[in-house]
């Protein structure tokens, strides 16, 4: 395997997916840096979520490898991404809606390390102790997005900016090393829009959370984002900083004029 | 007639069994969200095995039912691990076909090694009873209620002290996002199988002790368990044991008291019973007396 660059988080290498005729993503290649929040854009059908798929390890690309870290993230099953440090939002909300918003978050965080949701067995004196810090971890990871208030109500119940707070602060809890969130503001008002993108902008510079985004309001990844990646018809378009990003007509002829003329 | 007390001690033990097969539905439904057809062909495969053991190949009564347990939890986690894995992530329709499927197989399986006609369960009580206070009560009845009582108290431990019992409750809400916080889904729901193929055992065992005997149409027998899972709650564990204790009792006290006292309504109006409450319990309380609603924004 060749060695990753000084750095990186993730480096995506000569990715190929196909499903059958349909070729979702091909030769895509990119890096992200340790720290950076990472942005992909692209139109409806570009590979987003083609590409969050592989990512999450739903899908398995055709061709290509992904290095997490140093390691290869395809050695990896979905469900132990969670204890290698990968954290996710879903675009839907991923939330388990009878338990309460502190239930929710606490699973995030009994996911963590070597105990894991399920090998701790019977809760004896030392795993219970070990549970009320999951507690106060949680019930902190709420106090850091601004939903602590709403900690004990079942988490279903909650308006759907909320339960997005909530999500964020479960994969916060995770204690990721990488945070994928996928379409974080989609379906939201313009100013549960701008709150959420405050502190996920806020999350990133403080704790230096690896953050990749997939998202498809513009105005939210060029004012968060360190870099960005424009896809189109499963292909890298552009990959630079936001100003490049906005000034490269190619963008500008996949992407840019598309919205532009749609948000008339 | 039997005295009310007789007729009581009767409801609980016949409500214990109802309590185990309604389990083996609940712990099933509360990780998957799927009805399990085949929950009652699991119960006459344990209960035919059982016996089979005793009686064919002369093998005590609690080794057999120890590996009887074991083959019945043993199918559960097979067909969970060679026909549900690849359905994971399917609509929960597909995964109730396959159980259908899988009723259907062990339908056919079953009478073709043991044979369609009655034939003695095995277990060592027969009609032996112990007498206390001028009323009479079965051994194997006695052993239904500490089985049930055991098993169900086993079960709840693990349900409550155990991650298990939450990660079950996060599978059945969202699979994607329990594969995103570390729940092996495979792992939750083969346990799931598991323990409802062990809680089916111990019920079709009950099942076919005296006064009834082993034979295919056993699997009806986990028929008998829908009204306790309606009454208590399918996605309810406490629900499944309250039903099915407050099912038996209803039914061997409308057996003790309604032939004389309401003959009008036929002979075998104790059958029906079960299903009447059933029904009034969907019209007044659908999601049964411990059930939750689901939770969903307005």
């Amino acid at each position: 395997m060749k060695p990753p660059a000084a750095g990186a988080a993730l480096v995506v290498d000569g990715l190929d997916l196909r499903f059958g005729a349909v070729q979702a993503l091909s030769e895509l290649s990119f890096d992200v840096r340790s720290g950076e929040l990472f942005a992909v854009i692209g139109p409806n059908g570009a590979g987003k979520s083609s590409l969050f798929n592989l990512l999450s390890r739903t899908y398995h690309p055709t061709r290509g490898r992904i290095t997490y870290f140093g390691r290869d993230l395809l050695a990896l099953r979905a469900h132990q991404l969670a204890g290698a440090g990968i954290a996710r939002t879903f675009q839907n909300l991923g939330l388990f809606g009878p338990l309460t918003a502190l239930d929710n978050v606490v699973i995030g965080r009994t996911s963590l390390g070597r105990s894991g949701i399920v090998s701790s067995g019977l809760r004896l004196p030392r795993a219970r102790r070990e549970d009320r810090e999951h507690r106060a971890a949680a019930l902190e990871a709420l106090r850091t997005v601004g939903a602590a208030d709403v900690a004990d109500r079942p988490v279903g119940l909650l308006p759907y900016g909320v339960q997005k707070r909530v999500e964020i602060a479960r994969a916060l809890a995770m204690q990721p090393k990488l945070l994928l969130l996928d379409e974080p503001v989609a379906g939201m008002s313009r100013d549960e829009r701008s709150s959420i993108a405050e502190l996920v902008g806020r999350l990133n510079r403080e704790r230096g959370i690896t953050t990749m985004l997939v998202e498809h309001d513009m105005g939210v990844v060029m004012g968060l984002a360190t870099r960005v990646l424009v896809l189109d018809f499963g292909r890298p378009v552009a990959i630079g900083t936001p100003a490049e990003i906005q000034a490269n007509p190619e963008v500008i002829r996949a992407y840019l004029g598309e919205t532009a003329e749609l948000s008339r | 007639m039997r005295t009310f007390g007789q007729l009581l001690f009767a409801g609980i033990a016949l409500g214990a069994v109802y309590a185990l097969v309604a389990v083996g539905f609940t712990v099933i439904f509360r990780a998957s969200r799927i009805i399990n057809f085949a929950q009652g062909q699991m119960l006459a495969l344990g209960a035919f095995f059982t016996s089979w053991l005793v009686i064919d190949e002369g093998m005590p009564f609690w080794a057999a039912l120890v590996l009887g347990l074991a083959a019945t939890a043993a199918l559960g986690l097979v067909f969970q691990w060679g026909v549900l894995r690849f359905a994971v992530g399917k609509p929960e329709f597909t995964i109730v076909m396959l159980t259908l499927g899988l009723a259907s197989v062990l339908q056919a399986v079953i009478p073709t090694i043991w044979g369609s006609y009655p034939r003695a369960n095995g277990d060592p009580w027969g009609h032996s009873a112990a007498h206390a206070g001028g009323l009479a009560f079965d051994w194997v009845q006695i052993w239904a209620i500490i089985a049930a009582l055991v098993a169900l108290g086993a079960f709840f431990v693990f349900n409550r002290y155990s991650r298990y019992g939450l990660a079950m409750r996060v599978a059945a809400s969202d699979q994607e996002a329990a594969v995103a916080v570390g729940v092996p889904l495979r792992r939750i729901f083969g346990l799931a199988w598991g323990l409802a193929g062990l809680v089916a055992c111990l019920g079709g065992v009950f099942l076919a002790g005296y006064p009834n005997s082993l034979d295919p149409t056993i699997s009806n027998g986990a028929l008998l368990a829908f009204p306790a899972i309606i009454l208590g709650g399918i996605d309810s564990t406490t629900g499944a044991v309250v039903g099915g204790f407050g099912i038996g009792i209803i039914q061997e006290l409308v057996a003790g008291y309604q032939p004389q006292d309401a003959s009008w309504l036929g002979h075998n109006f104790y059958i029906a019973a079960p299903y009447i409450v059933m029904i009034l319990v969907l019209l007044v309380r659908p999601y049964g007396l411990f059930g939750s609603r689901p939770a969903e924004r307005l």
